[in-house]
């Protein structure tokens, strides 16, 4: 059987095996010289950077781990929607271990801290890769008890709490997800997705389906943070260190939540009315209730975090939309808040490791000392906040034309009530930390370490060009990202051919 | 805690080896019996674990110290990435690329007693760190309510 219009990428597995083998050489390497992590976690990042923007409007690729074809083995695909995410995984973590040179310094393990991240990496990587539902599963678990350990990297207290409940919530989730796989397998005698897809399409949703569906949707929406199963992330992403936080709001919430579900809702069962519905109402509520907890914080990160169940749940309500326009504002919005989220955490980062506390009331005046990290958190702020011309104004105003163009009002006035709430709350944020009267612990502070600047520099001219740039990224990312969940027979026809 | 009574300790150290050439045994032939990297490096670890009740702490640290045990585990990890990586050197990808010799030998099925050798040791390695992290370490107490100092 030949797959036409597919070809196979040797590239694939390096994906996964590039920061799976830094992950185990750094702690190895630390004992010959102390900065062998530094550099190690740097060009494993800006290497996965490199391969990923490799992979951009190339076309789906894929490949046989082991040579053995699916759906006996398993097999990586790179379609439009992985690219756009591995393009956003790598990005993120790039910046991520660049900020983390001068960051991390403070605590006392850097080898540890850097073999967890590319653990991380690899899980995420590998989740956005895969074409096999168990091991989409194993992936998962790689990044998210990597994710737990790293929460609680610093020990005190807080953390530990923080790391312990987001360990059991993560853990019952993934139980979740291990048992919905079971049920498919099952039901179905298979694990390849596209072979699943294709046997679902064949007989239908049998209720033995719909309970897997549900478990999936119970499993990846914990994982995404949406409003039912949001507890843990205001206490975990805060707790973590800065680089991390970026990455688990930036990137992690997406690949292990959104990506996964949208993969298995759209590819595998199919998208219907009741699972679009579904997504709907999660996503609405999930933008009111995080964003009206975020109105309220005064911990810079814990605010950002709340706005992360926000703002992802107007990729939620994009992708429940189901047109593709609704689909195209998702997407574009995944892209958007992965660059001023984590922009907002590592600039929360640099202002901690400046100024000594995340209390809004504390700052105040840091644009005249640290002129760099507040230009970027202003950026970053107004992206979020929906302020043209900055990207987050157009990927929200594509959500609210598709709302409206679907006739789902409510939905896009939920949509506008909320962005407007965003805007408050970062206007905040402004008022405290950036502009106003300097407190006292913000007197004689200076400007962030170099390559912190430069990690917070690249983020901002992500928010500000990928709005600008969209006539760029269309053709290129996004496009080929909503053909994937529009066309989900396609993916079917591609990895098992004809 | 130094370790238990003269009986147990006497035990201990005979049943242990047994324990570990029982590991070894598994992870071995794991690709003609049931067994494997995975449970034999647990079985590994259990061996030491029944070392540290009988002994105390102190004696499986001196043997392998949290340094080395960190070195040996990345190794482990790391040498089953390499079989991984060199499948490439054939083709693809983690593929069997050493000759599969005569079903149900000692020396068959290719790369797969190497990956369960590699997945023993760290699997073992790691479990080990995992017991002596939790003897080390005591609960978590909050600032104010430390107990008191024991022996």
């Amino acid at each position: 059987m030949m797959n036409e219009g597919l070809h196979m990428n040797q590239a694939l597995p390096l994906f996964v095996a590039i920061p799976l083998g830094a992950a185990f050489l750094i702690p190895i390497l630390v004992r010959v010289w102390r900065r062998l992590p530094d550099i190690v976690g740097n060009l494993s990042t800006l290497s996965l950077l490199v391969m990923s923007l490799t992979l951009v409007g190339k076309g789906p690729s894929t490949y046989y781990m082991g040579g053995w074809r699916p759906p006996l083995g398993i097999n990586l695909v790179a379609d439009g929607l992985s690219v756009l995410l591995l393009v956003v995984v790598s990005l993120v973590a790039f910046c991520a271990t660049l900020f983390s040179i001068p960051y991390m310094e403070r605590y006392t393990s850097k080898s540890r801290y850097y073999s967890l991240f590319m653990l991380m990496v690899a899980g995420m990587n590998g989740v956005v890769l895969t074409g096999d539902m168990f091991n989409l599963y194993v992936f998962l678990e790689i990044a998210s008890i990597a994710s737990y350990a790293l929460v609680a990297f610093g020990t005190e207290a807080e953390e530990l709490e923080a790391s312990f409940k987001y360990m059991i919530m993560g853990c019952v989730a993934s139980t979740f997800v291990l048992f919905g796989v079971g049920v498919l397998y099952g039901k179905t005698g298979t694990l390849n997705m596209a072979h699943l897809a294709k046997i679902i399409d064949e007989n239908g949703m049998s209720p033995a389906i719909w309970f897997a569906a549900a478990l999936f949707l119970m499993g990846f929406g914990l994982k995404a943070a949406m409003v039912p199963f949001h507890a843990w992330l205001p206490d975990a992403h805060p707790s973590a260190p800065a680089p991390i936080s970026a990455m688990l709001s930036g990137v992690l919430i997406k690949s292990l939540g959104i990506y996964s579900l949208a993969r298995v809702s759209y590819i595998v069962f199919g998208m219907s009315k009741p699972i679009s519905t579904i997504f709907m109402v999660l996503g609405g509520l999930s933008m009111i209730v995080g964003v009206l907890l975020a109105v309220g914080q005064w911990d810079m990160k814990r605010l950002f975090a709340y706005h992360s169940i926000s703002q992802m749940g107007y990729v939620m309500l994009g992708l429940g939309l189901g047109t593709p326009l609704g689909i195209l504002g998702g997407v574009f919005h995944l892209l958007n808040h992965s660059a001023f989220k984590s922009c907002l955490f590592l600039c929360s980062g640099a202002i901690e490791h400046e100024v000594g506390t995340r209390e809004l009331k504390k700052m105040g005046g840091l644009w005249r000392r640290m002129p760099v990290t507040s230009t970027s958190c202003v950026i970053s702020s107004l992206s979020i906040s929906g302020v043209p011309p900055f990207n987050g104004f157009w990927s929200k105003l594509i959500i609210i034309v598709a709302a409206i163009q679907a006739r789902h009002y409510v939905a896009a006035t939920i949509a506008v009530v909320v962005a407007f709430l965003t805007l408050t709350s970062f206007t905040k944020v402004m008022r405290y930390a950036i502009f106003g009267s300097p407190a006292a612990e913000s007197q004689k502070v200076k400007e962030a370490p170099a390559l912190m600047g430069v990690a917070l520099i690249l983020l901002a001219l992500c928010c500000t060009s990928f709005g600008l740039l969209y006539p760029v990224l269309k053709p290129l990312l996004l496009g080929p990202a909503t053909d994937v969940l529009l066309r989900a027979g396609d993916y079917i026809s591609l990895v098992l051919g004809g | 805690m130094k370790g238990m009574s003269l009986i147990v300790r006497t035990i201990a150290r005979v049943v242990t080896t047994f324990i570990i050439l029982y590991s070894a045994y598994i992870v071995v032939y794991g690709h003609i019996t049931p067994g494997g990297g995975f449970p034999g490096g647990v079985i590994l670890a259990l061996g030491i674990m029944l070392l540290m009740l009988a002994f105390g702490k102190d004696l499986p640290l001196r043997k392998l110290p949290e340094g080395r045990a960190s070195v040996l585990d990345c190794l482990g990890a790391l040498g089953f990435w390499a079989i991984a990586l060199l499948g490439f050197t054939a083709g693809y990808f983690f593929l069997n690329f050493l000759g599969k010799g005569e079903p149900f030998r000692l020396v068959s099925a290719g790369t797969m007693p190497l990956s369960n050798i590699f997945i023993g040791i760290k699997v073992g390695v790691s479990l080990f760190a995992v017991l002596t992290a939790l003897s080390v370490y005591r609960r978590f107490y909050p600032p104010g309510e430390e107990p008191p100092e024991e022996d």
